[in-house]
């Protein structure tokens, strides 16, 4: 074993047809997933939807009922945790109490039989990879949370693995920390270039470090495809609807084109070809003018509710003359300008939607 | 400490009532006799009979001073005769007992709890109620019980006295469950061990090097209880017909009152003396963590 880190040396990982119940409830139903080597693939989904069991699947903490992980091309379903060669960095805080943070570190190179010098060196090497280079005496409780995941992530990573594993490392944090660590989590993920499989409930941290992101519900991958493709063609209205924010509005459809308040959206693939369904547009998709023209009526008439401010950009919510509620994403000079109550028209940009029947 | 913030109360109040500053001092006066009344009356309730066992072993029927049951205490530890060798014996035999049992305790006990919290944690309640089922039911019925087995026992592997480790085991099983139950329940052994385990720790490193030094003081105070028990145990050693301490100082004492009470006091040192050992060995281990700390 060298102490120095290889720059790429990813490996494949592939799941293939998981099955695993608890009594009645499915966890994982025929969950299917391939890595390529050192890609970052997000599973992401609502509680309980079975991605921790996935993941804990790979690292042989839980075993299938039924199916393969496969690694590097060798099928690992009945070898154990100790012996997989995965880094694993857990939700909940999991530093050994009774040792440092470079004794932290170092706990997995000296399974490995790594002596103690070059053992202090590595563990030390790998802090300063975190940005902990100052804190290698600290204990757990002298650390704060963020520094304790970031421990965390360096003792996985200090043993090489084949594979590195994220359940929900960020959750217990502060907003703040939780971008940053997040965005140094990827930094340091591709520096090393190793394969990892990060969970998450969070959609916007998915979005922000993934390669691929995975949308899971109920045991199963509903799509698995790049941040941009997830958000902007969805499959489902599932997934249109569990990524961001979405308004679903009726439209009249025909072909592959529907008629969205008086403007016709392209459909996406997956959308019924006829009839009256809901088109899901996003909010930023949405536009909103104040020039109402006079006596005619147009079918995004509509009403403002609500404004907010988020920043560079801000939210207004209008209702529809049939009571629908619409969310708009505007600047913020726009939203500044509108006052609730006042009389607007709402259009939709003419950007490939999803309809449901 | 609690003075210093009195300068920033106003005045003002004494001219009311009495100042502040008297009001707390006296408080504190009667925390302070408080506490050394608790102090006088637990120290009594210990000392007082350890002192009449000390009088009692040195005053001869007139009341006069003597010393000989002290002498003949010295003369035992030296001496070559048969009192003095049952003595050494027992006190052998209940040294290596306390070692066996403690042994056997926490190999049987902490991989067992680790692995039920693990794997199997609805059987919690059960193991809990196997493991206090020793405290409920009295010495002398278990005697009746054990009784058969050690006869087996005495078949099969030999009379030797050292055998009673078996059944000090399970004399001690409520009490270091009790403390290990506590030490465990202040970690997350679950995360802990799986976190050692995807590292490449095997279980029992899982235990050794995980588990362990994190429940130490848990295990610190088992063995306290456990060695304290052992060494008084008398009930076991004398129905099964085997020799430990207890007996030894029983029997060499039977008739000679003055001697049995030195005795009796030598007995509680080496007790004394033993979890003083034990708890500087767990202090020092503490200790050296600490300065890094
Ligand atoms: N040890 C277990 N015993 C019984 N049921 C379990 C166990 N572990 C998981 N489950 C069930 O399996 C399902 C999937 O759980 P899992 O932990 O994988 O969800 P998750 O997607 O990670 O959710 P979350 O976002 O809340 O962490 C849930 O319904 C859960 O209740
Ligand atoms: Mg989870």
């Amino acid at each position: 074993m060298t102490t120095e880190r290889p720059s790429t040396g990813g490996v494949e990982v592939s799941l293939q047809d998981l099955r695993r119940s608890y009594g009645d409830i499915q966890a994982l139903n025929g969950m299917s997933l391939t890595l390529s080597p050192g890609e970052l693939v997000v599973l992401l989904g609502p509680s309980g939807c079975g991605k921790t069991t996935a993941l804990r699947v790979l690292a042989g903490l839980e075993d299938a009922d039924s199916g393969r992980v496969v690694v590097a091309g060798k099928d690992i379903s009945s070898i154990p945790t100790s012996k997989r060669d995965m880094g694993m960095v857990f939700q909940a805080y999991s530093l050994f109490p009774h040792m440092t943070a470079r004794e932290n570190v170092a706990f997995g190179l000296r399974l490995r039989g790594v002596d103690g010098a070059k053992r202090r060196k590595a563990a030390g090497e790998y802090l300063d990879l975190v940005g902990l280079g100052a804190q290698v005496d600290r204990y757990a409780h002298q650390m704060s949370g963020g520094q304790q995941q970031r421990v965390a992530l360096a003792r996985a990573l200090a043993i090489q693995p084949k594979v590195l594993l994220l359940d929900e490392p960020l959750s217990a944090l502060d907003a703040k920390v939780r971008v940053q660590l997040r965005d140094e989590i990827r930094r340091i993920q591709l520096d090393v270039g190793i394969t990892t499989l990060f969970v998450t409930h969070d959609q916007e941290e998915a979005l922000a470090v993934a390669d691929r992101v995975g949308v899971m519900r109920a045991g199963q991958i509903e799509q698995i495809d790049t941040p941009e493709v997830i958000y902007s063609h969805p499959t489902n209205a599932f997934v249109a609807e569990f990524i961001g924010l979405t308004n679903r509005l009726s439209g009249q459809i025909s072909g592959a084109t529907a008629v969205v308040l008086g403007t016709e959206v392209p459909l996406l693939p997956g959308s019924p070809t006829s009839g009256t369904g809901s088109v899901l547009v996003r909010p930023e998709q949405v536009r909103v003018s104040e020039e109402i023209p006079v006596g005619q009526t147009h079918p995004g008439d509509a009403t403002v509710v609500t404004t907010s401010f988020l920043g560079a950009h801000g939210r207004v919510s209008a209702r529809l003359a049939d009571g629908t509620l619409v969310v708009a994403q505007l600047p913020s000079a726009q939203v500044e300008r509108l006052s609730v109550g006042q009389q607007v028209v709402l259009t939709v940009e003419s950007i490939p939607a999803l309809a449901v029947a | 400490m609690t003075t210093v913030s009195d300068s920033s109360v106003p005045v003002v109040a004494s001219s009311v009532g009495p100042p502040p500053r008297k009001l707390r001092a006296a408080r504190r006066r009667r925390t302070t006799v408080f506490r050394w009344i608790t102090v006088v009356i637990v120290g009594g309730f210990f000392l007082i009979p350890l002192y009449s066992l000390f009088e009692s072993s040195t005053k001869n029927l007139g009341g006069r001073r003597v010393w000989d049951a002290w002498q003949a205490v010295g003369s035992l530890a030296t001496a070559d005769d048969p009192n003095s060798k049952l003595l050494w014996v027992g006190l052998r035999n209940s040294l290596f007992l306390v070692a066996l049992t403690l042994i056997i305790m926490l190999v049987l006990l902490v991989p067992t709890m680790t692995w039920i919290r693990l794997r199997v944690p609805w059987m919690r309640r059960t193991m809990e109620f196997v493991c206090l089922l020793a405290l409920t039911i009295p010495a002398i019925v278990l005697v009746v019980g054990l009784a058969p087995i050690y006869r087996q026992i005495s078949h099969i592997l030999s009379t030797d006295t050292i055998w009673l480790c078996f059944a000090y085991a399970v004399l001690v099983l409520p009490f270091a469950y009790r403390s290990l139950d506590a030490g465990l329940d202040a970690i997350d052994v679950k995360t802990l061990s799986e976190a050692a385990r995807s590292l490449g720790s095997s279980w029992t490193g899982v235990i050794l090097r995980i588990v362990i030094p994190n429940i130490r003081s848990a295990v610190v105070s088992a063995c306290f209880i456990s060695l304290a028990l052992v060494l008084g145990e008398f009930t076991f050693a004398s129905l099964l017909n085997r020799q430990n301490f207890a007996t030894a100082i029983f029997q060499v004492g039977q008739d000679d009152g003055r001697l049995a009470m030195a005795l009796s006091l030598v007995s509680l040192l080496v007790a004394f003396v033993l979890l003083l050992v034990l708890s500087l060995f767990s202090h020092s281990r503490k200790g050296r963590k600490g300065k890094t700390a």
